[in-house]
């Protein structure tokens, strides 16, 4: 397989994963402020806090309030994570591969593209945001059910699988770290409790992980079993666990790829392994910042194997 | 819309659909009383339907003029064009024997040059050709074939005959709009599929497919094909990833290949280098390979013509085919198809005036208010005038070009070009003139496609059809007016073969469904 086809196929399921990331993100966020008290003041802004976009937006907006951080986050071209952006991306990177991607994948593109920018309005304004959210997540889950139900399990496939669980944990460890920031924030109130439960209950949903961290758990909602629960269960898609073992077990079906398991083992070792179940707050989010580390480094490690630049 | 099919008036031109007294042409009868039938809503809903069609299928031609825009979504017009299929199985005739010649042509050229010395075309048209590339000199491709895509424009005049106006040898685009017009066509109005007898064309990849495999110089294993594409900006680039997809090839850009000291191209690949056998290249010679022609390319790659020379790999188009599809040459084709074939040409040439000939020139010059002057290289419908339509000053300007260098320009006749009825902006037809591109492969077997991409000037009395200038287009039905009874026939027949399945047994229980 052509290396440069690979590596688009790979940034394909990224940013695919990203917008339907970045979209669920957003329409979560917008419910747990409805359910925060009154006196809890969360700010839209951690929202680009989330996604390291700090320097972006402070170079394209002065005022961190709600719709400037949405525009951003949806609608700013010059925001190359934004969900326009993104999906701009996807598309050429589905155009210049369409030899090994499914017809119906491209025309499903092109329709979710067409969506999103005669309604992309629909999405700053908050009346019919959840609306406009929820067709960008059906038009990423029908891409994925297509890739699932048509594609070859060949090369491409497993880069596709490459991408998209490269990002994901990725956006799960941004999403826990979040969380984490939010009850950190909120620690001296009186309401800390029930607010606590909140932001955790809305990380899962953000997840979409609600329904089966109760079913695997059996437990009420509490912070470590909550963390427990998204870095280290081998079962459900989005963990850090599983995307590790995705990615281990899809490098191995590649060539060359001894130095990447190994590496891979390593992260996994130290992030999943020595996972230790009472740790929150601060020392968590140091963790989590070591794992996007190297994630950073397994994309540089992943380019240098199978998308080398040559002579 | 049965008014608006009363008042429909082709001006005496002849009329694809409609004949002079107002009736539908025998094979366009369904079609027509089909679309009589239709109300102007009805037809606006089709239209619309088959505008997010192309959107949905990001069918996109790309215009130059249109600054960075990729996505222009290609025109097309929901109205079909239709050939009698007893008219067009002649012009397939016609078609695979003007390329057998015209390939045969190009390989004397490359070689003895037999044609020249036997005095049936002059030394100095084949040497003041911008497209003779004298790298090719001496270079056998397989089966002596150059030329293994070709695309041939067809006008109808007033006297209701196909002529040729151009051969396309270098690398004609349209095919894939040929197929996404059918596949869209099929969406808009599935009824009228049903009750006529339509050919089919979608096995043109498959045959592009096969031609180009033949043409592998690694006869013991199953070649590697690679689509080599300038890239996204190019207005054809849609094409390109579609062709190699339906093929099951690479899409492949420049710097996707190397050239190894062992003169063999290969891929660049995640496992490392993979050699690859045939190149079906839409990248113009010049820019094939920056060691022997531009050398700022960016789009080729390096040692590519070596590669092609020493046999490793095969081009399709062959590097300095399209000597053969210059317009001076054109005007030699009737001679050309006698002198190798001993045949006379079943489809005729357009008349053609060369500038180079002191009375021919004369001629154009006295007249150049009734003919169209083209350049002998340009493609895309570029450097013409069209005489009728010309200013006073434009005039003068391409008198001054043809006397400055009449070797580079012929004339012809202002051609009375066909019409079709065509829904222009509000949903009422009116006459368009359009012209017609077949398809033809030739390597080990020869193909014509059946039909092929008509193409419709949008502005009325116009008669610049090119995509690159704004031109529309149809879907083209080759139709069987003789089916009517054999298909009847075949219907019954059918019913006899076909032998039922057996019926699905397993359904899951009614209890397991948690419903009792």
């Amino acid at each position: 397989m052509l290396s440069k086809v690979a590596e688009r196929v790979y940034w394909t399921a990224r940013y695919l994963e990203r917008i339907e990331s970045t979209a669920r993100l957003i329409s979560i966020y917008d419910k747990l402020l409805f359910d925060l008290p009154r006196t809890v003041q969360l700010s839209w802004y951690n929202l680009i806090t989330i996604n390291s976009l700090q320097k972006d937006f402070s170079e394209r907006y002065a005022v961190q309030d709600e719709r400037n951080v949405i525009k951003f986050l949806i609608g700013d071209e010059s925001n190359y994570s934004s969900i326009v952006s993104s999906l701009k991306a996807t598309r050429e990177n589905i155009r210049t591969t369409r030899d090994v991607i499914p017809s119906d994948v491209w025309y499903a593109i092109n329709e979710l593209n067409r969506y999103v920018k005669d309604n992309i309005q629909q999405g700053i304004n908050r009346g019919k945001r959840h609306e406009f959210l929820s067709n960008i997540i059906c038009g990423c889950q029908q891409i994925l059910g297509t890739l699932y139900s048509d594609m070859p399990h060949d090369a491409a496939w497993t880069f596709l699988r490459i991408g998209r669980n490269l990002e994901r944990a990725d956006m799960t460890s941004r999403n826990i770290d979040a969380a984490m920031a939010g009850i950190m924030e909120a620690q001296d109130i009186d309401e800390a409790v029930n607010t606590h439960q909140i932001i955790w209950l809305n990380l899962l949903r953000s997840l979409n992980a609600d329904h089966s961290y109760r079913r695997a758990t059996r437990q009420a909602i509490k912070g470590y079993d909550v963390v427990g629960y998204l870095v280290t269960n081998q079962y459900f898609p989005k963990s850090i666990e599983y995307c590790l073992n995705a990615l281990i077990s899809a490098c191995e079906q590649l060539p060359n790829s001894e130095n990447l398991t190994e590496y891979l083992d390593a992260i996994k070792a130290d992030i999943v392994d020595d996972y230790e179940p009472e740790s929150l707050g601060q020392p968590l989010r140091d963790d989590l910042n070591e794992l996007q580390l190297h994630i950073i480094d397994l994309h540089k490690k992943i380019s240098e194997t199978w998308f080398p630049v040559w002579d | 819309m049965q008014q608006y099919w009363k008042e429909y008036d082709s001006s005496g031109f002849y009329d694809e659909l409609m004949s002079a007294r107002g009736n539908a042409r025998l094979p366009a009868k369904k079609l027509v009383s089909y679309l009589k039938s239709l109300t102007p809503e009805d037809i606006a809903a089709r239209r619309m339907a088959a505008d997010a069609t192309i959107q949905a299928m990001g069918v996109s031609f790309t215009v130059y003029t249109d600054e960075g825009n990729i996505d222009r979504a290609w025109p097309l017009d929901i109205i079909p064009r239709v050939i009698a299929k007893k008219q067009w199985d002649i012009a397939e005739q016609g078609l695979a024997q003007r390329l057998q010649a015209l390939n045969m042509f190009i390989d004397d050229l490359y070689h003895d040059q037999k044609i020249i010395k036997d005095g049936i075309i002059p030394e100095f048209v084949l040497k003041q050709s911008v497209n003779y590339r004298k790298e090719c000199e001496g270079v056998s491709p397989a089966y002596g074939v150059w030329a293994h895509v070709c695309g041939t424009d067809l006008v109808r005049a007033g006297d209701g005959e196909l002529y040729v106006l151009e051969d396309n040898l270098r690398v004609p685009s349209g095919v894939s709009y040929m197929l996404e017009n059918r596949s869209i066509m099929k969406r808009v109005f599935p009824e009228v599929f049903e009750q006529v007898d339509i050919a089919p064309i979608g096995d043109y990849p498959a045959r592009l497919f096969d031609t180009l495999s033949a043409l592998s110089p690694r006869k013991e294993k199953q070649p590697i094909i690679a689509v080599l594409t300038p890239g996204i900006f190019n207005s054809a680039y849609f094409e390109h990833a579609f062709l190699a997809q339906q093929m099951g090839a690479e899409l492949v850009e420049g710097s996707d290949l190397v050239v190894g000291d062992d003169d063999c191209v290969y891929m660049k690949n995640i496992d490392g280098l993979e050699q690859v056998d045939v190149i079906y290249r839409r990248i113009d010679d010049l820019f094939l390979d920056p060691e022997v022609f531009h050398k700022d390319s960016i789009l080729g790659v390096p040692g590519l013509m070596r590669a092609w020379r020493a046999g490793k790999v095969a081009l399709a188009n062959a590097p300095g085919a399209g000597v053969a599809d210059d317009k001076v040459v054109y005007a030699y084709v009737p001679q050309v198809i006698k002198y190798y074939l001993d045949q006379d040409p079943i489809i005729p040439n357009v008349e053609t005036f060369l500038c180079y000939k002191d009375s021919e020139r004369n001629y154009v010059l006295n007249n150049l208010d009734k003919l169209v002057v083209k350049p002998a290289n340009e493609s895309g419908g570029y450097g013409m005038l069209v005489g009728p339509h010309s200013t006073k000053k434009e005039r003068e300007t391409f008198a001054a070009l043809i006397k400055a260098n009449p070797r580079n320009y012929i004339a012809q006749p202002t051609l009375d070009l066909s019409t079709a009825p065509t829904l222009i902006g509000k949903h009422t037809p009116e006459p368009r003139h359009l012209d017609l591109r077949p398809f033809i492969l030739q390597g080990k077997d020869t193909y014509v496609t059946t039909g092929g991409l008509t193409r419709v000037a949008m502005k009325k009395g116009s008669l610049v059809v090119n995509s690159s200038q704004g031109g529309g287009s149809k879907d083209t039905w080759i139709v069987d007016t003789d089916a009517d009874k054999a298909s009847t026939a075949k219907k019954i027949s059918a019913k006899k073969t076909v032998k039922a399945s057996p019926s699905k047994a397993s359904n899951q229980s009614q209890s397991s469904q948690g419903g009792a």
